[in-house]
């Protein structure tokens, strides 16, 4: 008979899961595995609540392996280390991020895309290479190979930094992989939320102008006074949109609504490039003539390899970028997980784990 | 009163237009205007018939006026040029493409995307800076700036090189602004007809692995055979394209109707490139997971600048690239039209303007 999740592995372990499609977390007891000769195991501090948390919870992807325990922007401390683990020590700073294993041969994980590797696996909801089920950092203890653990930066918040282990590394790959770092261009951040506001803070950091394409007109002031966006446009009106056509470089559009990309394809120039990042369970309607007209391409991205996320993290700490947070507790992840289904976060839930997560 | 079109213009013209969106083409007497300093005025002898023609006469994209002379795969040799004119002298061959104008000041012009900028005048059926209506290439004389000319090279035949003009820009343009061009890579081509087919060359020449992707099982043999593709996937066939997922760097997507792209995004490996040339009219569905999940993307692309499309024909001249065509008389143009909509030409009609077009018949 299969073990228990609190029999699988010899370290225990205590987290919140979902048990079920209601999404509810609750008090789930379960095991890690041994510290391995490459592997680390870390104390979680802090854990960031990606919306992705909420989309797997409820099963609204169709993947979900109950019992949940999400949670893939995690800030701790090392607390142990196996006997080839050489990056790290007892007592540093980590991360870990969206992955924690792949297979290390194929020709992603040799040129640093170990999250394009077909046999990547998940920081939770995956299953590891001794079959057993991922469990992420809603969580007091993680143990990771130390390949996928990044060193977090001194000067960067713990708290508000988690939030960059996904969403920043999310937004900032494909800016760099799609050429969207050119100081003097002009970037257009689709979608005000966890993503959306990183990358209004990295665009600004890589020198560009930048422009928020919001549905809600309320969040202008927040974007242009408190983030620093250059400008605000409404997508809901149409002669503001009308009046920026073919005004944008890049769009970064985090958006995970399913949403018309027409009009978004409208604002940028010639050989402009529409960078997907939200994920939408439908497919979207892509008007084709506009983009064989203006040379305009649209392109997906997912995350970022290990190395990348590092230099995200390392120039994050060198431009003080961090995330807007609200702080919760552990036993508040119920209401914080309803807020989130709302939009109702400026602009990451980040769980104190260490101070909140009581047995 | 306005002037009727035989006397708009100092020289007479004659070709075959559409009168109404029935696109029946029938003879048609008009003018064109005198040489000016920087025009050269050719005798077309052949002019390709492409598929944008077809769409033009029906009016399929509500902008045509009528009457409307198609024809933007324009070949001829020189008759006259202008005083200013430097590249072309009288004898030369040459070629007319999809665009007879542009503003020259803007990015676009200073680039070489004449083809992208916001004044770009089309071949046929738009107004030239003197307000008048472009007519295209189904006609016995083209006069057109000398700056929206082609040299074809002399080994080059001109019938077979005619469709290169359009058909060979449209496709040669995006293998090498999307990097698909490069020796060993493996890039798809989608649809085998007058785009397909040249696409299959260019990047034969250019030392690409060519997989052809298709509907039509019976165009496998040519595929393989004659135009040299490496192999063949018949896309409503779902065990060979999930055989052949995560094998394409790139794909050259020529198909107008519309048609699923998740089995297109799914052939692609991590980080290619689905580049379309076709135009549906109509938005098709993009699944944005595949796309994230492989960093991959979707771009368009249309026709090509003239620096680029002279050195496109060079680049046919020099590897003996031309297209496959069925030469017809201009009286068989309307055949021509309906066995295109039902796609039953390999792969191109080409008219014999200089045999066949004369103005008593």
């Amino acid at each position: 008979m299969a073990k228990s999740p609190e029999e699988e592995h010899p370290q225990k372990a205590f987290g919140w899961a979902a048990k079920d499609s209601s999404g509810l977390l609750s008090p789930f007891h379960f095991s890690r595995r041994e510290t391995g000769d490459g592997d680390v195991t870390i104390k979680i501090l802090y854990c960031g609540i990606c919306h992705s948390d909420l989309h797997n919870v409820k099963n609204e992807w169709g993947f979900t392996m109950y019992p949940v325990v999400p949670g893939h922007e995690i800030v701790g401390t090392v607390t142990k280390t196996g006997k080839n683990v050489k990056k790290f020590k007892v007592g540093d700073r980590v991360g870990v991020g969206v992955l924690v294993d792949s297979c290390k041969r194929c020709e992603s994980c040799q040129q640093d895309l170990e999250n394009y590797c077909p046999q990547m696996v998940l920081t939770y909801n995956s299953y590891s290479q001794d079959g057993t089920k991922t469990f992420g950092g809603y969580s007091d203890i993680v143990v990771v190979d130390e390949h996928y653990v990044l060193r977090f930066p001194e000067n960067l918040p713990p708290d508000a930094g988690a939030p960059l282990l996904c969403a920043g590394i999310t937004v900032y790959s494909p800016m760099k992989y799609y050429g969207m770092t050119e100081p003097g261009k002009h970037l257009g951040v689709a979608g005000l939320g966890g993503l959306g506001h990183v990358a209004v803070k990295i665009g600004k950091a890589f020198g560009l102008k930048v422009t928020v394409i919001s549905t809600s007109p309320k969040k202008e002031d927040e974007a242009i006074n408190r983030l620093g966006a250059d400008s605000f446009l409404v997508s809901s009106d149409p002669a503001k949109m009308k009046a920026a056509i073919n005004t944008l470089d890049y769009i970064i559009d985090t958006v995970s609504a399913v949403h018309p990309l027409a009009p978004l394809i409208s604002l940028l120039k010639l050989n402009g490039k529409l960078i997907t990042v939200g994920l939408p369970e439908k497919p979207l309607e892509l008007p084709i003539f506009p983009l064989v007209l203006g040379r305009k391409l649209v392109g997906g991205s997912d995350v970022g390899g290990i190395k990348e996320t590092q230099e995200m993290l390392d120039f994050c700490a060198e431009h003080g970028i961090a995330s807007d947070i609200e702080l919760i507790k552990m036993g508040d992840i119920n209401m914080a997980m309803e807020r989130l289904a709302k939009s109702d976060v400026k602009y990451r839930f980040v769980i104190d784990v260490a101070n909140s997560l009581s047995q | 009163m306005a002037k009727s079109r035989e006397v708009e213009k100092p020289n007479k013209a004659f070709g075959w237009a559409a009168r109404d969106s029935s696109g029946v083409l029938s003879p048609f007497s008009f003018s064109r205007r005198a040489t000016g300093e920087k025009d050269v005025r050719f005798k077309v002898i052949y002019c390709g018939v492409c598929h944008s023609d077809l769409h033009a006469v029906k009016n399929d994209w509500g902008t045509s006026t009528y009457p409307l002379i198609p024809g933007h795969e324009i070949v001829g040799e020189v008759t006259e040029v202008g005083s200013k004119v430097q590249k072309f002298k009288v004898g030369d061959k040459v070629g007319v493409g999809g665009m007879v104008g542009a503003c020259h000041s803007c990015d676009n012009c200073a680039n070489n995307l004449e083809n992208y900028c916001s004044k770009m005048i089309l071949t046929y059926g738009v107004k030239y800076y003197d307000g008048t209506i472009t007519y295209g290439g189904y006609s016995d004389t083209m006069v057109s700036d000398e700056h929206f000319v082609i040299h074809i090279p002399d080994n080059l035949p001109l019938d077979a090189s005619a469709p290169l003009l359009c058909a060979g820009i449209t496709v040669y343009s995006p293998l090498r602004f999307y990097g698909l061009d490069k020796p060993g890579m493996h890039v798809g081509v989608v649809g085998l007809g007058g785009l397909g087919h040249v696409a299959v060359k260019f990047a034969k020449a250019m030392g690409v692995k060519v997989t052809v992707i298709s509907t039509s099982p019976n165009k496998k043999k040519e595929a393989l055979e004659h135009l040299g593709a490496n192999s063949f996937l018949v896309s409503k066939d779902q065990d060979q394209m999930q055989a052949a997922e995560g094998t394409l760097d790139g794909i050259i997507d020529t198909v107008s109707a519309q048609h699923p792209l998740l089995p297109l995004i799914g052939l692609l490996k991590t980080q290619g490139k689905l580049v379309v040339v076709g135009a549906p009219e109509k938005p098709l569905e993009l699944p944005v997971l595949p796309l994230l999940m492989g960093r991959k993307l979707l771009g368009g692309s249309c026709a090509g600048g003239m620096k680029e499309t002279q050195e496109m024909i060079d680049f046919a001249a020099k590897h003996n690239i031309i297209a496959d065509i069925e030469i017809i008389p201009i009286h068989y143009v309307n055949t021509a039209m309906e066995r295109l909509v039902k796609t039953d030409v390999r792969y191109r009609f080409v008219i014999d303007i200089g045999n066949t077009l004369k103005s008593s018949s």
